[in-house]
Parts: structure tokens; sequence; C-alpha cells
């Protein structure tokens, strides 16, 4: 993959790991992907294959204990890994890039009023007065469907999906052009998760914001994706094009992953995929869905290459 | 709203508005001493030297005692023909020769006996010294000759020092014979109540020659915290004592509390080496002897009080406080909500002020109340232990004097019991608001 400047995001040989006492963790293994401008990235994977942790080392985002961490992320052009830290936070966090975080109920200050909580970045980067951001945090409650009134109240006298929808107008605020959602709706039922999601794709249409999703919410999130990502093991094994990964994934992961979505016809038994994900500390060779995959042979005791087929990439021997 | 809310909350704790009441009367006190009573002029004052106290009863209890007593003794009268207070009648200068009258008059109500009678005089001459002759009238119409003398420019009669009198009145303690009831039997004296009077007869011996006479009856009680051995008035030290406290409690509180959480935020945040050097620091001070290390500095280098704050607050800061805001900072760093803040690119330092900080402040302000009088006990102990400021009137001090002169073998409680009972108050004014502000900050105390 070439860098290319037509897009938004390119992501090269990204590299996080973490040191513990048992060993290094390889959360993020020399991942590859790039990411158009006004485009959606869906990133699915199970618990604890890295998804989080992606985000985390896009945004630069780092725990102390990390033991590895290179590659390239170019934004807009710019390589912003090899930026200062202060260089990164005054230029790319929340002025080029955003986040809502996992927890997102929870990211919000106790002790702020939730108005200037979203008036707060506004004011660290544009260095405007504290009435003109608030004008701001109002402009985009009504975006994201809040209502003005609640720009006085604290984080707690809000509901859950109030909650979501004031990070997500933390993260709209200074104008970035990419935001990383990182499971937005995990904790909310089902109406406020479609509220969300219809928020997300108005503001998507509206102010032509590119997206990071990661979910474990296949069906919901196919709703926004234009692309989709599968991580397994601290690795993308397949990203393309949502319209045609949906009704037919090429990964053998990908499809024991589709096939656990429930559907309400068809009297078809639920699967699942026998065995547990590798544990990060300590990765088989070769392929490192080998071992749990229906559909193994010889050459997956080697590391397999990204293969493109069908205008997608697949990390798999079966394609080769 | 919330603060009306915490007001409201605060009144349902009748001792914390106690508390409040007795803080604000003690603010009151502050504001009025420093008004009235300069701190320049009190620690001269307190100081004292030569004239300052002389009229001054020494080591009495103060005025109101008489109300519990069943005999009564008098406050210090002072009378003065300079001012008017005294009949002066110069009566005829034939010649040179010349007769000047000074009539005291006061009405003297008590059974009990004064501590002296002092007659100062001054004088104007040129060679030839005045003589005075002193007539006592006592209320029963005795007229005892008090003495008779030559007067100097400035001389001053003791009554109880004068032997020719202690012969006279044939008892040791002259002061005392002079009000004595003479039908009052032996083992109970009691002095006659009415109107006394004394006669200045003073004969001048030169045409310009004048003479004016002070009379103080040195009383048994004073004012209204009784003196000292010094003879000085223990309100100025009682009351300035006020300010001085607060003002060391408050500020070495304030000092320590918000320079112990910044501090253990920092340490915190930063983690790493930052953190490893400001736990070491504190282990290793957590170990050293406070109060030695106190009293070396008072000997060592200088008692000065506000030299005291300072390595008072320097070695509370890293105290065992650090360890515990430490503990809630990891906990709350680790939120999801200061990790939103790295992320929307909040700087360390605003990251600190204002998410951190503010979760450590309903443990921080009850704590600081509560801290107050710690430290006001704390000066004061330093002052019992003889390491006071040697300027200024403390509570402490007056402690350490009454301590040093056997305040309590010879049953002066009253120098005790005034500034201790003025620190308890202090002490519990502070721990009624501070703990009645921990339950209103922390709820879950409430059922304890």
């Amino acid at each position: 993959m070439a860098r290319s400047d037509s897009q938004l995001l390119h992501v090269e040989d990204l590299v996080l790991h973490f040191r513990t006492s048992k060993g290094a963790v390889q959360a993020v293994d020399k991942v590859n992907f790039d990411l158009g401008y006004n485009e959606a990235v869906v990133v699915l994977g199970e618990s604890g294959c890295g998804k989080t942790s992606l985000a985390k080392a896009i945004l630069r985002l780092l725990p102390r204990n990390i033991s590895a961490y290179s590659g390239k992320v170019f934004l807009d052009g710019v390589d912003v890994m090899t930026m200062s830290d202060e260089e990164f936070r005054h230029g790319v966090r929340w002025v080029k890039m955003s986040l809502v975080p996992q927890a997102a109920m929870n990211s919000l200050n106790p002790v702020l009023k939730v108005g200037d909580q979203v008036a707060e970045p506004v004011m660290i980067h544009h260095g405007v007065k504290k009435e003109e951001a608030l004008v701001l945090a109002k402009k985009m409650f009504d975006h994201v469907g809040v209502p003005e009134d609640f720009l006085g109240r604290y984080a707690f006298e809000l509901s859950g999906g109030m909650r979501q929808r004031v990070a997500i107008a933390m993260a709209l605020v200074t104008a970035p052009s990419l935001i990383v959602l990182d499971e937005p709706t995990s904790a909310l039922d089902v109406l406020t998760q479609a509220s969300i999601f219809n928020v997300l794709k108005r503001i998507k249409h509206n102010l032509e914001t590119s997206y990071i999703l990661i979910t474990h919410d296949i069906a919901t999130s196919s709703e926004l994706a234009d692309r989709v990502a599968v991580m397994y093991a601290g690795q993308i094994v397949e990203i393309g094009d949502a319209g045609r990964f949906f009704p037919s994934p090429l990964h053998p992961y990908s499809q024991k992953l589709m096939a656990s979505v429930p559907r309400l016809r068809g009297d078809r038994d639920l699967e699942f995929i026998t065995g547990q994900p590798p544990s990060l500390l300590d990765l088989p060779a070769g392929c490192r869905f080998a071992e749990r995959c229906p559909k193994r042979f010889d050459r997956c005791t080697q590391d397999p290459p990204v293969i493109e087929k069908e205008g997608r990439q697949v990390k798999c021997w079966l394609f080769a | 709203m919330k603060l009306r809310n915490t007001l409201r909350e605060f009144t349902r704790y009748p001792t914390a508005l106690a508390g409040v009441v007795i803080i604000l009367l003690l603010i009151g006190v502050s504001i009025y001493t420093m008004i009235a009573l300069p701190y320049k002029e009190a620690v001269l004052l307190w100081r004292g030297g030569v004239g300052v106290w002389d009229e001054n009863p020494k080591l009495v209890p103060p005025a109101w005692i008489n109300y519990f007593n069943k005999i009564r003794v008098p406050e210090t009268i002072v009378l003065n023909s300079a001012d008017g207070t005294a009949t002066k009648t110069v009566i005829s200068s034939s010649g040179d020769i010349g007769e000047t009258d000074i009539l005291f008059t006061f009405d003297y109500p008590y059974e009990g006996f004064p501590q002296d009678v002092l007659i100062y005089f001054t004088a104007t001459y040129a060679i030839k010294q005045p003589h005075a002759a002193l007539t006592w009238i006592t209320p029963d119409g005795r007229e005892i000759l008090a003495g008779s003398f030559s007067v100097a420019p400035t001389q001053t009669f003791y009554a109880s020092q004068d032997e020719r009198l202690q012969r006279k009145l044939n008892t040791d303690l002259p002061q005392e014979g002079l009000f004595l009831d003479p039908n009052a039997p032996v083992d109970a004296p009691v002095a006659v109540e009415g109107t006394y009077k004394l006669l200045v007869q003073v004969f001048t011996f030169e045409s310009d020659a004048s003479v004016d006479a002070k009379m103080v009856i040195v009383g048994k009680v004073y004012g209204l915290a009784g003196t000292d051995h010094q003879r000085r008035d223990l309100m100025i030290a009682l009351l300035w004592g006020t300010p001085l406290a607060l003002a060391f409690g408050l500020l070495a509180a304030l000092g320590t509390t918000f320079t112990t959480m910044v501090i253990s935020a920092l340490g915190a945040w930063f983690g790493g080496w930052v953190d490893g050097i400001i736990q070491r620091i504190t282990e290793v001070n957590m170990v050293l002897p406070f109060l030695s290390i106190l009293i070396m500095v008072g000997t060592f280098y200088s008692r000065s009080l506000w030299l005291m704050l300072g390595v008072t607050i320097l070695l509370s800061i890293f105290g065992g406080t650090i360890k515990t805001y430490r503990a809630i900072f990891l906990q709350v760093k680790e939120s999801p909500y200061i990790e939103a803040a790295r992320a929307y690119g909040a700087s360390n330092g605003r990251i600190i002020v204002q998410y951190l900080v503010p979760r450590i402040v309903p443990l921080l302000i009850p704590a600081l109340v509560t801290l107050i009088p710690t430290y006001v006990f704390l000066e004061a102990s330093l002052a019992v232990l003889g390491l006071g400021d040697p300027v200024m009137p403390t509570w402490g001090k007056i402690i350490n004097d009454a301590q040093q002169n056997g305040a309590l073998y010879q049953g002066l409680y009253y120098w005790i019991l005034e500034p201790a009972i003025l620190l308890m108050i202090t002490g519990l004014a502070f721990s009624m608001v501070g703990f009645a502000m921990d339950r209103i900050f922390n709820p879950r105390l409430r059922s304890l």
C-alpha cells in the first residue's frame, strides 16, 4: 500500500506493545489501513483483540507501560508519529482527530457542568473565551439532539443516552475531520442506540467527518459503515467495502463472526468459535487464527500475507 | 444554589452553629484587638519596663472574682492632685514658707485589704526639700500619722515597706493595718468599710516650690483578666493571643493542606521519578521527629513565630496526608473522564487543577478545618516549652509564665485557666464545625 494524499488517514505498520510482568502484550501488531475523507470504517472483533488499543495508538493516548510503539500514521499527509507530545497535543488532538471514549458515559468530569465540559476543548485549542465557546457548545447540543437547557447541568443529572450525546458533542465541537468512536453505544438500550446512530449519520452527512467506529454491534454498525475492518489478535485480518463484506465475508474468522449475529427469521443455530483467542502475550507462529480455524491446512503454520481479493484485503492463505 | 443547600444543611447541626458563633466571636475579638490595641503598642506594653505597670497589683485575679468570694477585695484606686481627683489647697505663703494640703477622699466598700498603698510625689524646688506629713483618717474617725519625711523631686511612699509605720501599727503588713477594724477578731481580720481620707500636708520652704501627689491603693483584683508576676495586665496577652493563634492555625493549616494536595497531585499524575522522589521524601520526613526539630530550630536559631510557622508548614507538607491524597488521586487518575480530558488535549496543569484536585475538595475542607486547632495547640505547646516568640504575647506564653512562676502552687488558677480555656474553646469550635462539614461533604459518615 502506497501512501496516498487523497486519504485522510494512512496507518502503516502501527505497533503498540505493552510491557507486563509476564512479558510483552502485542495489542496492536503491524496494522495497516487507510481511511478516506467522509468515510466510516467499522472495526469489528472480539473483546481483547486490540481494537481499543488501536484507537489509543492512533490518538497516542498511551499508558505508562509501553514496550514498543512504532509505525507511521499520516493524517492529512502529515506523519503525526514524528511530532513531539506537545505538538501532538496542540496540533492533532481534537483539532484533527477526536475521540468518544469507550466509557463515554463516564468520561464527563463530574464537577463540571456539561456545557462547560463541551466548551473546554474549544477554549483549549482555539483560545476563545468561555462565552464564545458556550455558544459553539450550544450549537453542538443542537446537532446531537440535547436540549439547550442541559448546558448548565452536571453529568450525574443526565441519562446515559444524554451523556453519550454530550460526549459526541464534545468530540464534534472543534470540527475535527476524524472522530474515533470507541463502542459509543455499548451500554445503551436499542432505541437510544438507534437514535445515536442516526445522529452520527446525520453528522457525517452534514459535517463531512470521517469515523473510526469500534464496536461489537455488527448489526447496528452496518447502518453507518462504508468499510469494515476485522481485527483478530492485534492484527487486521480483513478490511474492505462494507457492501461486499456483510453479505460475504472472506476470512474464516470474519465468516464465523458474521454467523454469530442473531437473525429474526430462519431457524439457523447461532454459531460460535470454539476455543479462546490466543493470548496476546504468547502468540503462535504463522496464522494467529489457525488453531481455531475450520479451514486450516499446512501453510497456516507460516504467517499469511495480505492478499487483494475483490477489492478487499484479506490476510489468509486460502486466497493466495 | 448548591452553596445555599450546603448552608441550609449546615444549620441542621446545632453544634456546628455553636462552633461558627464561637469562631465569629474569636474573629471579632481579633479585629477589635488589632484596631484598639495596635501591635506595636501591645508589644511595648507587654515588654513592660520601668514605670509602665508600677501601679498595677502583682499576681491578682480578675475583678469579677469578687462575685464569687465571701470577702470582697478592692480594685485599684488612683487619685491624683494633678488631675483634680484629689483636692489640693495652697494655704498660705508667708515669706518662703508655704503649706500645701492635699486631701485624698475615697470610698472603700470592701472587707478585704489592698495589696499596697503608694503615694507618688513630684516636687519642684531649688535647694530646700519640702516636708510631707501623712494623716490617715479612717471612716470610724481614727487618725493615724502614717508618715513624715522630706520629699525628693520624685519620691514614692510604699506603705508596705515603711518600717516606722510597721512599728506604729504593730503589724508586719502596715498597708492592712491602715484599714483594719480594731474590733475584728484576730483570726478573721476585716477592713472598716466607708469613706477614708488621707491628708498630705506638705511644707515648702521656697516661694516657688510646688508639690503634687498621687495616691494609689493597689487592689487585690484587676480588670477582666488579672495580672501576672510582672504586674502586666493579662488581658493584653489574651487579646493579642487570639489573632496570633488564629493566624498561626489558619496559615499553617492552609499552607500545609494546599501544598500537600498540589504536591501529591503532581506526584500521582506524573508518576515515575517525580512520584518516587515525593514518596521517598515523605517517608523520610515521616520518620523524623517533628517536635524535636522544632525545638532544635527554636533553641539554636530563632524563636520567631513566623519562622516557626514556616518550619511547621515545611515539615508538615510531606506528611501522612500526602499518602492519603495520592491514593485518591491514583484512583481518580484512571477515571475515563481523565482519559477523555487527555484525549481532547487538556494540558497537564489543566488536568491537575480542573480534574484531579476538585475530587479531593470534599475531603480536604473538613480536614482543613479540624487541622486549624491542631496548629493552634502546637503553637501553644511550643510556647509552654519555652520556645514561644520572645516578643509577641500569646496564650501559650501566659501558660509558660504561669508555670515558671509556680502559679498552681500559689493557687493562682486564673493565670493558667484563662489561656487554657481560650485554647480549648478555640479547638472545640473548629472541631465542631469540622465534624459537621465532614458529615455534609461525606454523607456516608452520617450513619455512624
